[in-house]
């Protein structure tokens, strides 16, 4: 008890230097869980999807789309349970500040496929009766303030024009993975009125996403669904859509190279301030560990009194840190909604920061404590005030 | 009443320290019997191997050869683990600055050597009460160091070197920090220990009027130990 008290009260006997050790430890753990948190946003598409879904698109690039007619032909295939066509909008509302995305799809069919957007069976239905009418998700509704039966309109860039909607459902997500900033609206409407604005554009798909009914069958379903279209004008290329949305996160993996590398590096920091903070601690009480050794006290009692007294640096900094994420990433995930609408803390981050804390606070106060057991105990008794 | 078993036998030491390629004599050919109940102050100037000869009597220093034998017993042969064990057992330690933990009250600060031994928490409160009540200051138990005077935090030193019952004392300089009046009280304090407790005391101290205080004296020049009262030399 005695011992716990003197580990405890050691920590305060430089209050100035403890708090800014433990700060410096808050900010560094509070660091690192917002750089993995938005690791995590970058892979929330891949994290998000399911082994029962394939998507195919051309195989020359996404940009070039598919001839509608594929749909049928892939249905025919075994081991399939839905297909739905889809096309990336890209519309604007109202300025290009306020991107979000906006596809058109094969409502129903989509909605079948994604059985983790949740919608109410009213505003499915009033939803897919209306040719003009979308489903918007739940933080697009609260970020423009919109209703349901608000006229929302898109102006279309890569489909010249302005689009109206009328807002006839809004969507949940089952679970924390499941994005709810979409906005999607009939891919019917888009390819009728391409048959009137650009018939050369209309039946075509920009990707189609294909529902299986066993993962397992999906290598052998994607071969079968490219050999369908081999040497036509249109190649497929069928992955899943884990690997679909792997694709994209590999167009910008420098950048999370770099931000990996900046989380070990604030690691690094903390390392060098918490046992900067202990050798220096352990320095000027080598009297008193010399007085403990002198008391027949083991060296694994003055090792653990170090190690104790780091380790509560450390534990306390951390989380400090990661009561401070939780506030931070509420803050800056609202500030990046726009590019990472996925955007929470995991639970596999706090762990990651505790174990990491926990491994720093041995190693800062492992040289400081190898040191103070080697104290010659004639030298360290010889105190000054 | 005197006893005149020897408790130390110190026989042939020698000490010296390594200054870079240098080697220091300290201590040369120190020979001498200490009487179980003593109270002996060593002295010398500054510099002439007391505090070394202290250490080497205590157990927290080897020398370079000679026996120390404490109660039959050649400390010098001792492994680490043995001598440290031996040194928490017979020897209590006061120091001039007192060595007491800041962050511990007078209380923890005096519990700290037993909590090695097999004592119960009910055990170890006696032995400081008791400790503590000796040295008069039970009512300040609950002090830290800084909220205590120099002599009542030296009083609390020899609280803690006399709690687990030790047949030996050493003190280095004990009222070298001290004013006059409480160098006093911590020399009276000693005598006690010595007289009411039978308490062998070995106390270094370059003060005359502190080594007044003790039953016999010792003193040492440049490693040597001479002959004679030590009053003479001073």
């Amino acid at each position: 008890m005695v011992l716990l008290k003197y580990l405890f009260r050691n920590i305060f006997r430089h209050k100035l230097r403890s708090i800014l050790t433990i700060l410096s430890v808050s900010v560094a753990v509070l660091s690192f869980c917002l750089l993995n948190t938005i690791i995590s946003a970058w892979y929330a598409g891949v994290s998000a999807s399911s082994a029962y879904r394939l998507i195919v698109r051309n195989a020359i690039s996404l940009v070039f789309s598919l001839p509608i007619s594929y749909k049928e032909k892939i249905k025919q295939i075994s081991g399939i349970t839905y297909v739905a066509q889809g096309n990336w909008f890209g519309g604007i509302y109202i300025e290009e500040k306020n991107f979000f995305a906006n596809f058109a799809v094969d409502s129903e069919t989509f909605l079948k496929l994604y059985p983790e957007f949740i919608v109410s069976e009213n505003e499915k239905k009033a939803f897919l009766m209306d040719r003009k009418g979308c489903l918007v998700g739940r933080k697009l509704v609260e970020r423009f303030n919109w209703k349901i039966g608000n006229n929302v309109v898109l102006r279309g860039t890569i489909f010249p024009g302005n689009w109206e909607f009328v807002i006839r459902g809004i969507y949940r997500g089952r679970d924390k993975s499941v994005d709810e900033s979409q906005f999607l609206f009939h891919w019917d409407y888009l390819n009728e009125t391409l048959k009137k604005t650009s018939p050369t554009r209309a039946d075509q798909a920009g990707y189609f996403i294909v529902g299986i009914k066993n993962p397992e069958d999906a290598a052998v379903i994607s071969r079968e669904i490219d050999s369908l279209f081999k040497n036509s004008l249109a190649e497929t290329l069928t992955e899943t859509e884990k690997a679909f949305q792997l694709s994209f996160v590999a167009m910008t993996e420098a950048i999370v190279i770099v931000i990996k590398l900046v989380s070990f590096v604030v690691i690094g920091i903390i390392f060098v301030v918490v046992a900067n903070t202990m050798n220096m601690s352990v320095r000027e009480r080598k009297n008193e560990y010399a007085l403990f050794k002198m008391f027949s006290y083991g060296n694994t009692i003055i090792f653990g009194i170090i190690l104790g007294e780091s380790m509560l640096i450390v534990l306390t900094g951390a989380i400090l840190g990661i009561i401070l994420t939780f506030p931070a990433v509420k803050v800056v995930g609202d500030i990046l909604s726009v590019y990472f609408p996925i955007f929470n803390l995991h639970r596999e981050v706090i762990y990651e920061s505790l174990f990491i804390s926990f491994i720093v606070g041995i190693l800062s106060g492992l040289i400081p404590a190898a040191r103070s057991i080697k104290i010659n105990l004639a030298e360290g008794l010889k105190w000054d005030l | 009443m005197a006893k005149l078993e020897k408790i130390i036998e110190i026989e042939s030491l020698y000490k010296s320290f390594r200054k870079g390629n240098q080697i220091i004599p300290v201590l040369q050919n120190i020979s001498f019997d200490i009487m179980d109940g003593e109270f002996l102050a060593l002295m010398g100037p500054s510099g002439s191997g007391k505090s070394t000869l202290l250490n080497l009597i205590a157990g927290i220093d080897k020398p370079d050869s000679g026996s120390i034998f404490v109660q039959g017993i050649d400390i010098t042969n001792l492994d680490e683990r043995t001598l440290s064990r031996w040194r928490s057992e017979h020897v209590g330690f006061i120091f001039q600055f007192y060595n007491l933990i800041p962050v511990l009250t007078a209380f923890e600060n005096i519990e700290l050597p037993l909590l090695m031994m097999n004592l119960s928490a009910k055990d170890r409160k006696e032995h400081v009460d008791f400790a503590l009540s000796i040295v008069g200051l039970y009512d300040r138990k609950d002090h830290y160091p800084k909220q205590l005077s120099g002599g009542q935090q030296q009083r609390v030193a020899i609280a803690r070197a006399i709690v687990t019952d030790p047949s030996i004392i050493v003190a280095d300089e004990p009222t070298g920090d001290l004013d006059k009046k409480s160098a006093e009280d911590v020399l009276n304090l000693m005598s006690e220990l010595n007289q009411k407790f039978g308490k062998t005391i070995i106390m270094v101290t370059h003060d005359l009027r502190a080594a007044k205080y003790a039953k016999s004296m010792k003193y040492l020049d440049k490693g040597v130990l001479i002959n004679g009262s030590a009053e003479i030399f001073i």
